[in-house]
């Protein structure tokens, strides 16, 4: 007789182990080691709860001080490796294995560990790969979670970062899995319900708030001259000619200087109500400018960002909004709009190869990938025409009927040629095959692959990759903007001159750009107090930014 | 010669002072298209010091001097390039300055205005420089004394520390905006000095507090409190010229009579909060977060009044 | 400390009659370009005083860049370079010639 219910009495025998150190559902954090003890079983799939932005930093100090006799050889699978405990387990022996997306702040410090073979890895995702993977070969037996309070039937409320919560639950709450979350606060009555109280299995109190990370402020009063020159080439170039609404933005100063352009150049251009609308974007303040200005629409994001939450809260109308207030945010859908509703990805990256492949690899750190390589990717699932996607169709070309011909996503990659301490953008060769090499990866972690990207935007122009017809164009088309590095100098001149007179490569005076108006003053706000008068007060920086 | 600064917004008076460069101040402070420069970038007065500790150096040694209206009134001004060395005073910049204040004794201008933007003496020619400090206060005062105002302006990213503060203690009306700092030692000197428990540099919602524009009106440091916009202190700038008190003894012993009255009131405060709070401010943490319309009304509503004298 | 001299024939004069104009600041990563129009149509002269040693090919071809673009004739363009990236002298001068050109 075939026993078809072993995940479902395994989950019980964890629950009637754990119940000790619970009163109901609820345990107090001093418990936390006892109650995860109690729970973990060694070689068990783990998603510990890191996200872009928020972290379950208290189960996470509690399960690196588990004892290792008794809780070994985990397997986590997590999307994010931000504090140094989601390190430290390994190097405890608590964790043996490792699926993730993104190590920002901990990329030196893994690759070190990959190196010296402290972590068994099986591949860097990006978040939707992750996320997916969760429903078919990588479905947590636990999960230690984070959210702003809980009542005691365990229903959660997560806060304006609800990020991977609701998919992390989804494949383990459904899945005979155990659900614990950690909570700033136990309440009578939650301001919404996140997760049902059904798919929460415990409830820990956390000794401190958990830690959110403001990863998408970028201080307009470091935008440089540069930065402007290339978002007004992005803006006149780019969005202006393909008529771009609906887009994703990647975090940098480059993308903050389009953002901080929009009530001023762009308005200046007639563009408002044509481009810059619909978003898949986090709650960046140098977009306040725009929103208060009429520009934007509406903008769903993946999470939030430390200091919006009262201005989310006062504009309802722009953001997707739960029915206390306060801003829902989802990073799987997210991410899905991202990749199925845009028609634009534009972001930065460190370096450039040739043939137009970026990766923001270095020799010594493995950052991961996040979600930029969804964004930046043309998804061939893709059926719905709009009249972006349909000309950069027409741009690529092809034979046969036209109307069997798909449309293109547009992936900008907006890049100065000299990044800091002058380290070029265009390289020959980079780095991420060495770093492959080196930990012996199969794939070298490449974050836009060349055949996605369509266009390259630095100071010196804009080079449409779509128009190019051969290898040998793209490479010249590449070098034709790559300015002063070596790549750049290596330029047939000819040859560009001629990608030139077929608009392939447009310098700034082509686009009909004043470089006198590459200026700070065009800027719709020029320091972050700036923004703050912009949001009429509400935008609540953290101190970090604050000069006041 | 024609010295044009980069064209920037359609108006050059809404441009934001702490932003704009010094030639771009002194364009849109003074009426259209009338300063004329001495000493231009064209003579190439530059620093016979810097090359020696292979520095690159300015046309015009960061400091720009001349002359022109304000409101229609016959001005001499000088601006600070706080973005060269800091608005350091070396000895070609110094030089300037006192040229300038000199040659006002001559011409009688309204007034001489100053635009700060300063951390003090260029530490490569430190003699000249402090030298150069002694000279301007000395040249403030006789300026001062033939009945011409000098007018501080103080709003740039340099702040205004130094010996570029103990100048502008001689002035007599200092217009400050909320990005602008002044004091004598700066916040890195204070916490080398001190360490960081006494004051932390890198706190910096404490410096401004501590020395940045809205402290300094309130303490009476300064006399007029201005948006960050060239506009704003176009106006208080001209506003100045003739609210300026006599240069006699009467000012000086009401100014002394001030300072001992503001350290025996205020000698014993912990934090700028402790001070805004004795002056009547109801809520002291909300000072910092105020606009300017905010900032005003908070003024006119407190029992203190102005801070006359000097 | 480094100082270099290029000078280019040009096919035609830079338009507009203005003799002289000032943009940038000395600073970390800036520079200051100091335009006059003082030679024959058909010259340009650039010196640039730079703190950052070894960086000749890069700039002379920046320089060489510019007057094929621009063909600034008769202008003397001094440059006092506080170590500017490539890109930020570029735009200096584009912006140098623009305000030569400005009625």
């Amino acid at each position: 007789m075939m026993d078809w219910r072993q995940e479902r009495t395994a989950r019980e025998a964890r629950l009637e182990r754990a119940r000790r150190c619970a009163d109901g559902k609820v345990v107090p954090a001093a418990r936390v080691v006892d109650l995860l003890e109690a729970i973990l079983q060694p070689g068990d799939r783990v998603c510990l709860e890191g996200d872009n932005q928020k972290q379950a930093d208290c189960l996470a100090r509690g399960l690196s001080a588990c004892d290792p006799a008794r809780v070994h050889d985990l397997h986590m699978v997590q999307s994010g490796i931000v504090l140094p405990e989601h390190l430290d387990i390994f190097e405890q022996g608590i964790a043996k294995r490792l699926d993730y997306s993104y190590s920002g702040p901990q990329g030196g410090r893994i690759a070190r560990m990959l190196y010296g073979g402290q972590i068994e890895l099986g591949a860097v995702h990006t978040y939707l790969e992750l996320f997916a993977r969760y429903f078919i070969d990588l479905t947590p037996n636990v999960a230690l979670i984070a959210g702003v309070s809980a009542d005691r039937d365990g229903n959660l409320y997560t806060g304006p970062n609800t990020e991977d919560t609701p998919t992390v639950v989804e494949a383990t709450a459904f899945k005979n899995g155990v659900v614990v979350a950690q909570v700033n606060a136990i309440v009578d009555r939650v301001p919404r319900v996140d997760i049902p109280g059904d798919r929460v299995d415990f409830v820990v109190e956390a000794d401190k708030p958990f830690y959110v990370e403001p990863l998408f402020t970028r201080d307009p009063g470091a935008v440089t001259e540069t930065q402007i020159l290339m978002a007004m080439m992005a803006i006149k170039g780019i969005y202006a000619e393909y008529g771009i609404r609906r887009l994703n933005h990647g975090i940098g100063f480059g993308t903050a200087a389009i953002e901080l352009l929009l009530p001023t150049y762009a308005e200046r251009l007639g563009l408002k109500g044509r481009i810059a609308t619909h978003w898949a974007l986090n709650p960046h303040p140098s977009l306040i400018p725009a929103i208060e200005s009429g520009w934007v629409k509406q903008i769903h994001c993946f999470g939030s960002e430390v200091g919006m939450d009262k201005y989310i809260r006062a504009r309802p109308d722009v953001f997707f909004t739960g029915s206390d207030g306060s801003l829902r945010s989802n990073r799987a859908f997210c991410q899905t709009a991202g990749l199925y509703a845009c028609d634009l990805f534009i972001g930065s990256t460190l370096q450039i190869d040739l043939q137009g492949h970026s990766s923001t690899v270095t020799t010594n750190r493995v950052a991961g990938f996040g979600g930029a390589p969804n964004m930046g990717s043309d998804p061939h699932g893709r059926r719905h025409p709009s009249d972006t996607w349909m000309k950069a169709g027409q741009e690529a070309g092809g034979t046969g009927d036209p109307a069997l011909r798909r449309g293109r996503k547009l992936v900008v990659q907006l890049v100065e040629t000299f990044g800091d301490k002058l380290v070029p953008a265009f390289v020959e060769r980079l780095d991420a095959l060495e770093l492959a090499k080196k930990l012996d990866l199969e794939l070298a972690p490449v974050m836009v692959y060349a055949d996605d990207v369509t266009h390259i935007v630095t100071e010196e122009g804009i080079a449409n990759l779509l128009l190019c017809r051969t290898l040998d164009e793209r490479e010249q088309a590449i070098r034709g903007v790559a300015g002063y590095t070596d790549v750049g100098r290596g330029r047939d001149h000819a040859e560009v001159e001629r990608l030139r007179a077929r608009g392939i490569i447009r310098r700034p005076e082509d686009l009909g750009i004043e470089p006198l108006d590459a200026d700070r003053s065009l800027l719709a706000a020029r320091s972050i107090k700036d923004l703050v008068h912009w949001s009429g007060g509400l935008y609540e920086p953290p101190a970090k930014f604050r000069n006041w | 010669m024609d010295w044009k600064p980069v064209a920037l917004s359609a108006s050059p008076l809404a441009q934001s002072w702490y932003e704009a460069s010094a030639r771009a101040r002194l364009a849109g402070l003074l009426d259209t298209d009338t300063f004329e420069e001495f000493i231009g970038p064209e003579q190439r007065m530059m620093s016979p010091h810097l090359p020696l500790f292979a520095l690159p150096r300015a046309f015009d040694d960061g400091m720009i001097v001349g002359r022109g209206r304000l409101d229609g009134r016959d001005v001499l001004a000088a601006a600070q390039e706080g973005r060269f060395m800091g608005g350091a005073f070396g000895e070609i910049h110094g030089a300037k300055l006192v040229g300038l204040l000199r040659a006002a004794l001559a011409v009688k201008p309204a007034a001489v205005l100053i635009l700060f933007d300063t951390g003090g003496v260029r530490l490569q020619e430190a003699n000249a420089g402090e030298t150069a400090i002694a000279e301007i206060m000395r040249a403030i005062t006789q300026v001062r004394a033939a009945g011409i105002p000098v007018i501080g302006l103080i709003g740039g990213r340099a702040g205004c520390y130094g010996g570029g503060g103990l100048i502008a203690g001689t002035c007599v009306r200092l217009v400050i905006s909320e990005g602008g700092r002044l004091s004598v030692s700066g916040p890195e000197v204070i916490e080398t000095n001190k360490g960081a428990e006494e004051f932390d540099s890198r706190d910096r919602a404490l410096v401004w507090r501590t020395m940045g524009g809205k402290h300094r009106r309130l303490l009476g440091a300064a006399d007029a409190f201005a948006d960050d916009t060239i506009g704003a202190f176009r106006a208080a700038a001209s506003a100045a010229i003739p609210a300026a008190p006599a240069f006699d003894l009467e000012t000086l012993e009401a100014e002394q009579a001030r300072l001992a009255a503001r350290i025996a009131r205020f000698g014993d405060a912990r934090d700028a909060t402790e001070i805004w709070s004795r002056l009547g401010v109801n809520d002291p943490d909300a000072v910092p977060g105020l606009t300017t319309e905010g900032f005003d009304a908070l003024l006119d509503s407190l029992p203190e009044g102005s801070h006359d004298a000097r | 400390m480094e100082t270099l001299r290029f000078r280019h024939a040009t096919t035609r004069p830079l338009p507009g009659t203005r003799p002289s104009a000032i943009t940038g600041v000395v600073a970390s990563g800036n520079l200051e370009v100091l335009l006059e129009r003082n030679l024959p149509p058909d010259a340009c002269h650039v010196e640039i005083d730079t703190a950052i040693n070894g960086y000749a090919e890069v700039w002379a071809a920046v320089v060489a860049d510019f007057v094929a673009r621009r063909q600034p004739g008769g202008l003397t363009i001094t440059i006092n370079d506080g170590g500017a990236r490539p890109d930020t002298v570029s735009l200096r001068l584009a912006q140098g010639a623009r305000l030569m050109e400005l009625p």
